[in-house]
């Protein structure tokens, strides 16, 4: 609540909606005449006459005292037409997401609210309602309660699939507490934000009939001043102004306010920061000119950092720095937040939007990676540099077939013809270990089994014979038969190719089987780096030490008292 | 593909029986209005009885629904209360008129919407907020005082197009082209809005996605990351929001069509319920299920071609 009276978006359009409804609230108050009273000597009377401070209409009415008494139509329409649609989505859209068993009638019941073809049914409607525009908009109502429901329903259900709730059935809690407890604090956001879009909607359809006629004629309304306004319009051209103005106002209001609202509620999107600092694109270009040897990939005192809020900054990757040599192994190890993954996609330079580099120089197979623009790195990826992801499945494209990902991957950096790059994808498919490759390069991927996803990727990444591999916990998400048989694959495919391997894993057992260096990382920090002969037997750095502890051997029975780690966990 | 296409199908059949019904019976409450209102308040009870009788409104009201209904699957939608005119001939008229606004309104406002969605997902930065700000606009202005702007603009100032009037393509395309554009305009204003930032949304939420950045990584340039694959995994919620925009735009344009004095389902449907003339009523009613129906057949379709995930549903 808070948070929403300091954003200045909401502050003004939410204190404008106020004021307006005030205005109409103290309509008898503020105007002196009744808003269908009609007198002659009022007809057409300009601005400012005594009496009239926005003058009469056609028809002998004062425009000030409509103008007011619309306000309470609009609101009036708003309320009973929002207030219906929250009633009825939410209780259908709660019911139908936590009970499966209710949950085909209420997609029924809805989607046949759905069908009723909008705005037409209200004005068919007419029969019944008589002009009376509560009743049309309590029509509006149950007709715009789909949407309410869609949402309700949507995170009803992924609420209720959540463990916590699991936890609060078995604790005893009824399903009605539940509902009331958890379910609706998560939905409470997005209805809000919901209505208030649901308020212009109403406005402006009560407008649009009253406009058409549809009302009744005693009721003052934004839209009826507007149509009498148009007929008028080379009498008296600002009749048709102020109502105009007055809806369009409030409609602009509402929108605006209700974005304010959901960005409040719902979280803003985080904006996008320069990639680079200048000064750290200008030590980088320095320190590029140094020759790095012979190493694929030679990182120093690399710093990344995510912007906090508006003044901090909180760096995720803190002066960093190791190189890969051809033909070896480095295992950059550490646990889920020490800021090895954020290193592996500094070198490719997919960092996202909203990653900073503050510091630091990527050499990559002699080509300065920090600062280079898109164009630059598209070249060197695919060709110097290879990915391989940690989660098999939502690194594919659901809508392309895994074969077409593959020619599409190795024609970008290749020119071979779609023949040709067909061909050698059927080989690659065969030398990563599947089974029947035809069939493999036709299905979608959520045909294949994870084990096979993996190995798609990693047939990918090798296509264009990448001088680094960087693979990205590759065996995490797999069973542990099929994570020994990736292993061998990879290490066999370096063997055959000369490739450097970069390999980003939180488990010594994956670097005991294949590295030949290890880096250690803490919360953004290389802690240790040396042979994998060495760090195994006699590491030096207290957090390496207890990393290594920590492994649990079936022999070993623990002794020490659960101390987590050394001083400051990485969370 | 097929029994999923069958399967829609025979869904939206259940759906036309199910809306037609309770507008019926919704409607039957003021038969007796009717009646009232064609013979004037001085008809007395047997004038009214009589009457009553002779159009078949006197009987219990599920037997009148299958009736109609029987003539209905016929392809008989009965005659006009007051004009005598067979509804299945006039109401198919009036629906054209208005299609041929809201179809090319739709169909612009999509070519326009990808264009500034897309740009503005995937360039961000100014051409973001730019973007923004239009779609902001076309949100903030009511249809109805965008048509009043453009009218007053176009035809009273300027002289350039009609204010009011129709023509049909088959008398004189460039008349009809003429007559159309600015009602075009006003519903294309608050299409582009909507589905513009539904599409913005989409990408921005699709170019986040893992994939995505794999894809990044094999070299393969941004545009076609953007083009070949976000955007047709963007698309298919993005077809949805057509289909409920197009429902959204035919409302707009019944508003529309006052405006512009256009022959079209909006005025129709308008004076037939003044008049409460039934038949031309649960006609209007038919076409337009049939409409919903139907657009969102083929949005589901659209789905199940681009996703081959959707279809197993």
């Amino acid at each position: 609540m808070q948070r929403l009276l300091r954003d200045p978006q909401a502050l003004i359009t939410g204190g404008l909606l106020l004021l307006i409804t005030f205005a109409g609230l103290l309509a008898p108050v503020l105007s002196q005449h009744d808003p269908n009273q009609a007198s002659l000597e009022a007809v057409n009377v300009a601005m400012g006459s005594p009496g009239h401070p926005i003058g009469g209409d056609a028809n002998g009415r004062d425009i000030f005292a409509r103008l007011l008494a619309s306000i309470n139509t609009a609101a009036i329409s708003a309320i009973i037409c929002s207030s219906i649609a929250l009633v009825l989505g939410t209780v259908g859209g709660l019911i139908g997401g936590y009970f499966d068993k209710f949950r085909n009638a209420s997609e029924w019941a809805f989607t046949l609210i759905m069908t009723f073809p909008g705005l037409l049914v209200l004005i068919l409607l007419t029969p019944i309602t008589r002009g009376d525009f509560r009743f049309t908009m309590a029509m509006f109502g149950v007709l715009l309660s789909p949407s309410i429901y869609r949402i309700v329903r949507n995170l009803t259900v992924a609420v209720s699939r959540e463990l916590y709730v699991d936890a609060a059935k078995v604790s005893g809690l009824t399903n009605f507490r539940i509902l009331a407890r958890h379910v609706l604090s998560v939905v409470r956001g997005p209805i809000i934000v919901a209505a208030a879009f649901m308020f212009g909607s109403a406005i402006s359809v009560q407008s649009g009939l009253a406009f058409l006629g549809l009302g009744s004629k005693e009721t003052p309304s934004f839209g009826a001043m507007i149509a009498e306004g148009f007929r008028n319009f080379y009498i008296s051209p600002l009749q048709y102004l102020w109502p105009a103005l007055a809806l369009g106002v409030i409609n602009g209001a509402l929108v605006l306010f209700g974005n304010a609202l959901r960005d409040v509620l719902e979280g803003a999107r985080p904006k996008p920061a320069p990639i680079v600092s200048k000064a750290a694109v200008d030590a980088a270009r320095f320190d590029g000119l140094k020759p790095s040897g012979a190493a694929l990939v030679d990182v120093r005192d690399l710093g990344v950092a995510y912007r906090m809020s508006q003044d901090e900054q909180k760096e995720v990757v803190r002066g960093v720095s190791f190189s890969v040599e051809p033909g070896e192994t480095l295992g950059l190890v550490g646990e889920s937040g020490s800021g090895k993954t954020q290193t592996a996609f500094a070198i490719l330079g997919v960092l996202p939007a909203e990653a900073i580099v503050t510091r630091g120089s990527i050499v990559l197979d002699g080509n300065q990676v920090i600062g280079a623009k898109e164009r630059e790195m598209r070249v060197l990826r695919g060709a110097s540099v290879a990915y391989i992801p940690q989660e098999p499945m939502s690194n594919l494209d659901p809508v392309y077939t895994v074969g077409s990902q593959l020619v599409e991957g190795m024609r970008a950096s290749t020119s071979e013809s779609r023949g040709a790059a067909k061909a050698r994808a059927l080989d690659l498919l065969r030398r990563v270990g599947i089974a029947d490759p035809e069939r493999t390069f036709r299905s979608y991927p959520h045909q294949i089994s994870g084990g096979m996803a993996q190995r798609v990727l990693i047939a990918g990444a090798i296509a264009s014979k990448p001088r680094l591999l960087i693979a990205d916990e590759p065996t995490t998400a797999l069973d542990v038969t099929v994570q020994a048989e990736i292993l061998d694959l990879l290490r066999d495919l370096q063997a055959e190719f000369g490739m450097g391997l970069l390999l980003v894993t939180h488990n010594f057992g994956v670097v005991a089987d294949i590295c030949d260096r290890v880096a250690v990382m803490r919360q953004g920090e290389l802690v240790e780096i040396g042979n994998v002969e060495e760090i195994f037997s006699s590491p030096q750095h207290e957090y390496t030490k207890s990393l290594l502890d920590s492994i649990l051997d079936e022999e070993t029975v623990r002794k020490d008292p659960p101390v987590a780690t050394v001083a400051g966990r990485a969370s | 593909m097929l029994i999923y296409t069958l399967r829609r199908l025979a869904f939206g059949v259940i759906l036309f029986v199910l809306v037609s019904l309770i507008t019926f019976w919704l409607l039957s409450f003021s038969f007796d209005d009717a009646v009232t209102a064609r013979l004037g308040p001085a008809a007395s009870p047997e004038t009214t009885a009589a009457l009553m009788r002779e159009l078949g409104l006197d009987r219990p009201v599920m037997l009148q629904y299958f009736d109609w209904l029987a003539h209905v699957v016929q392809g008989d939608l009965g005659k006009s209360f007051f004009t005598g005119e067979p509804v299945a001939s006039a109401v198919p008229a009036r629906m054209g008129v208005t299609l041929s606004i809201v179809v090319p309104a739709l169909l612009i406002s999509v070519a326009i919407s990808v264009i500034l969605g897309v740009t503005a997902a995937a360039r961000g930065g100014v051409v973001d907020k730019v973007v923004q700000g239009m779609m902001l606009f076309g949100y903030l202005v009511p249809n109805l005082l965008v048509a009043i702007f453009f009218v007053v603009l176009f035809a009273i100032q300027l002289h350039l197009l009609p204010a009011t009037g129709f023509t049909p393509f088959s008398k004189d395309p460039a008349a009809w082209a003429r007559s159309v554009t600015i009602p075009i305009i006003a519903l294309v204003v608050a299409g582009a809005a909507n589905i513009s930032n539904q599409i913005r949304g989409a990408m921005i939420d699709e170019l986040r996605r893992d994939y995505v950045r794999t894809l990044r990584t094999r070299g393969i340039s941004p545009m076609s990351i953007v083009i070949r694959h976000a955007l047709r995994n963007a698309a298919g919620p993005a077809l949805t929001v057509f289909g409920f925009e197009f429902i959204t735009m035919f409302g707009g344009a019944l508003i529309i069509e006052q405006v512009f004095a256009l022959p079209g389902y909006g005025i129709y449907s308008f004076n037939s319920a003044l008049e409460n003339d039934f038949p031309v009523i649960l006609g209007l009613t038919v076409f337009g299920v049939f409409l919903t129906v139907g657009v969102n057949l083929v949005t589901d379709l659209a789905n199940g071609w681009l996703n081959p995930k959707a279809r197993i549903h």
